[in-house]
């Protein structure tokens, strides 16, 4: 009877192409903005992710996420490393500043300053020049992915800024002589980096200006132990790599709105679709009530309709699901390949899996109570 | 064994005390309403009717008279509120819903006024249901409804579709639905009324050819006065009783007024 009810749903071409296309969209809704959602956290990590030589990151007791810029006293360094498990702790410098390009375009952008000895805490991959260059005099580099729209020098005919072009941060002067390549960030102001103690020169003056203090563990210490330690001795916060992106995700997913947003679309997904679905289904169930009737007459049993109104239910489902997944993941590779976030790990189809499966389920429901009723009389009433 | 399989047995069958009496239908002041209160309609009000083995019985009468709410009462679909209605020596008021589905799938047969095919199943398709909901497998069931289809005279037309077929061989199709699983009962809502008069004219030639036999009854529910001749008896109901029975043969035009 399975294959009969399969019949049934293939041969009402309209309603079953109309079944389908309802949880196709509701998958595409679903998975595509849960994929978002899951990218634009993932972003918010980028920082810390890209900058992970460190073990753990010494900051402010009151920072909430990575671009939160708080600052430590210079003695902060020091005591760090005198902390027992430490083998090195280096400063990091992280301010919003202002900068202008060389045409005289304007922007605000985040500037970084990376230990003068070690550079330690740059960008994961340079595309032009190197690290080292950033020893030169007035020396930064720049997401190279941000040439052509951040860096773009929009008051002298669109040209973006090369390699050698001067700019200046908080109007003192600054030569671009490398460009590297970063992961996609939450934030969109542009990324500069430089020393610690050119930024310093950069910086605006204040008492304290360290951002973080990156620390290295000796290889056989313990992390969560050394951690305490450092909170102990100063007061500070210290956090490993995936706990500072957790807090930074946190923060950002629930004082943004973000969270909401996104949850409301995957909610409108769910909900649109189980009313696109339940209805579509419910209508099918009562044009074929004479049928399932007759069924019922000829001797079909209330669970041998409810499975083929199950499997009907499931099928449209299983093919709703996979070709808005699909759509999902293709338009997924258009708005990444565009710089937009999107990422979908298996969390997500599994997660839209089980709420297509929802909808079918209460979308049969609707069909399943109906012919439970069904008197099968019904199909001694002429017709 | 299930009630189904048990009743499906000539021999249990026979050992009921309507049916060794050669009785397949015995109902005794069988009533029936419909709604409550002061919408409460009497459809039935104590209807005596028996019918044999090998008997073909019609049911006519005016609209409303209760004719429909007696088949669906005699097939098991409907509950009777009052009185008692035996088939092959077994009472549907003492069975639970499941029973009563099964007995029906083993037992009865239906051939309906719009003719119910599945409109997205060949013929063959839908000829074998019976067999599909009895638990047969798919091929062994096409092959069963294929011979059936070939008893109808619809042997070459088992590929198509019932919108591709004409309503004479739409109602050969749900003959051959109605017997393809051998069953002892054959009831029939109105089975012409939807076809010309040649052609409902055959199809009572093919119910009679190969629907009657000995250990089976039809029971036919018809205001088709053109196929009275076919039964064995007629009973005409009005309001709700059966206001006579009478020899097919003699019985005028006028018995379904």
């Amino acid at each position: 009877m399975i294959r009969v009810a399969l019949q049934m749903l293939v041969g009402d071409r309209l309603k079953y192409l109309g079944l389908i296309v309802g949880i196709a969209f509701a998958s595409l809704l679903i998975s595509q903005q849960a994929s978002i959602l899951v990218g634009l956290a993932h972003q918010t990590g980028s920082f810390v992710r890209d900058t992970s030589h460190a073990d753990l990151w010494v900051m402010d007791s009151e920072v909430r996420f990575s671009q939160d810029s708080l600052s430590l006293s210079d003695n902060t360094l020091l005591r760090v490393r005198g902390i027992e498990g430490v083998q090195w702790a280096v400063p990091l410098y992280q301010g919003f500043l202002k900068a202008k390009l060389p045409d005289g375009t304007r922007m605000t952008a985040i500037v970084i300053g990376l230990d003068d000895a070690t550079l330690i805490g740059g960008p994961p991959e340079m595309v032009q020049g190197s690290l080292a260059d950033l020893r030169q005099d007035k020396a930064v580099i720049v997401d190279y992915n941000a040439l052509e729209s951040k860096f773009m020098m929009k008051r002298s005919g669109g040209r973006p800024i090369r390699v050698g072009d001067n700019l200046s941060i908080n109007d003192q002067d600054a030569r671009l002589v490398g460009t590297y390549r970063a992961s996609q960030s939450f934030f969109w102001e542009p990324v500069i980096y430089t020393t610690y103690s050119r930024a310093l020169q950069y910086a605006p003056r204040e008492r304290k200006l360290m951002t973080y203090v990156m620390v290295k563990l000796k290889p056989d210490a313990d992390v969560a132990k050394v951690a305490a330690s450092i909170e102990a001795a100063t007061g500070l916060k210290a956090r490993t790599n995936d706990e500072f992106i957790a807090l930074t995700r946190d923060y950002i997913l629930k004082e943004t709105g973000i969270l909401i947003n996104f949850g409301l679309a995957v909610g409108l997904g769910f909900i649109v679709g189980t009313l696109i679905a339940g209805q579509m289904l419910y209508n099918f169930t009562l044009d074929n009530l004479r049928h399932y009737g007759a069924l019922k007459a000829m001797g079909a049993g209330n669970g041998t309709l409810v499975i083929m109104n199950l499997i009907q239910a499931l099928t449209v489902g299983v093919l709703g699901y996979g070709i808005g997944l699909g759509l999902g993941s293709l338009l997924g590779q258009l708005v990444a390949s565009a710089g937009l976030a999107f990422r979908m790990p298996w969390q997500v189809p599994v997660l839209c899996g089980v709420a297509i499966l929802i909808i079918c389920l209460i979308a049969s429901a609707l069909s399943i109570t109906r012919v439970l009723k069904l008197e099968p009389a019904i199909v001694f009433k002429g017709g | 064994m299930s009630p189904a399989t048990a009743l499906k047995s000539p021999a249990n069958a026979a050992s009921g005390d309507t049916a060794s009496n050669g009785i397949a239908i015995d109902c005794k002041g069988v009533t029936k309403h419909y709604g409550s209160g002061s919408s409460r309609v009497t459809a039935l009000r104590g209807i005596d009717l028996d019918v044999r083995f090998g008997e073909l019985m019609m049911l006519v009468g005016p609209s409303g008279c209760g004719k429909t709410t007696l088949i669906s009462v005699i097939a098991g679909i409907l509950d009777r509120d009052e009185g008692q209605c035996k088939v092959f020596g077994v009472d549907f008021n003492t069975m639970s819903a499941g029973q009563k589905t099964s007995f029906r799938g083993a037992n009865v047969g239906f051939v309906f006024q719009a003719f119910n095919l599945l409109p997205t199943l060949t013929a063959e398709e839908n000829a074998a249901i019976p067999l599909m909901i009895l638990g047969e497998s798919r091929g062994s069931a096409i092959k069963r409804s294929r011979d059936m289809l070939a008893r109808v005279g619809l042997g070459d037309r088992g590929r198509s579709l019932p919108s591709q077929l004409s309503g004479g061989q739409q109602q050969r199709v749900a003959i051959a639905r109605a017997l393809v699983h051998n069953p002892r009962l054959i009831v029939c809502d109105e089975p012409t009324s939807a076809l010309d008069h040649e052609t409902g004219h055959k199809v009572m030639e093919l119910m009679r050819e190969i629907a009657v036999g000995p250990d089976r009854t039809l029971v036919i529910v018809t205001h088709d006065a053109r196929i009275f001749e076919f039964a064995d008896r007629i009973a005409k109901l009005d309001d709700g009783m059966v206001q006579s029975i009478s020899n097919g043969k003699n019985v005028t035009s006028n018995a379904a007024k």
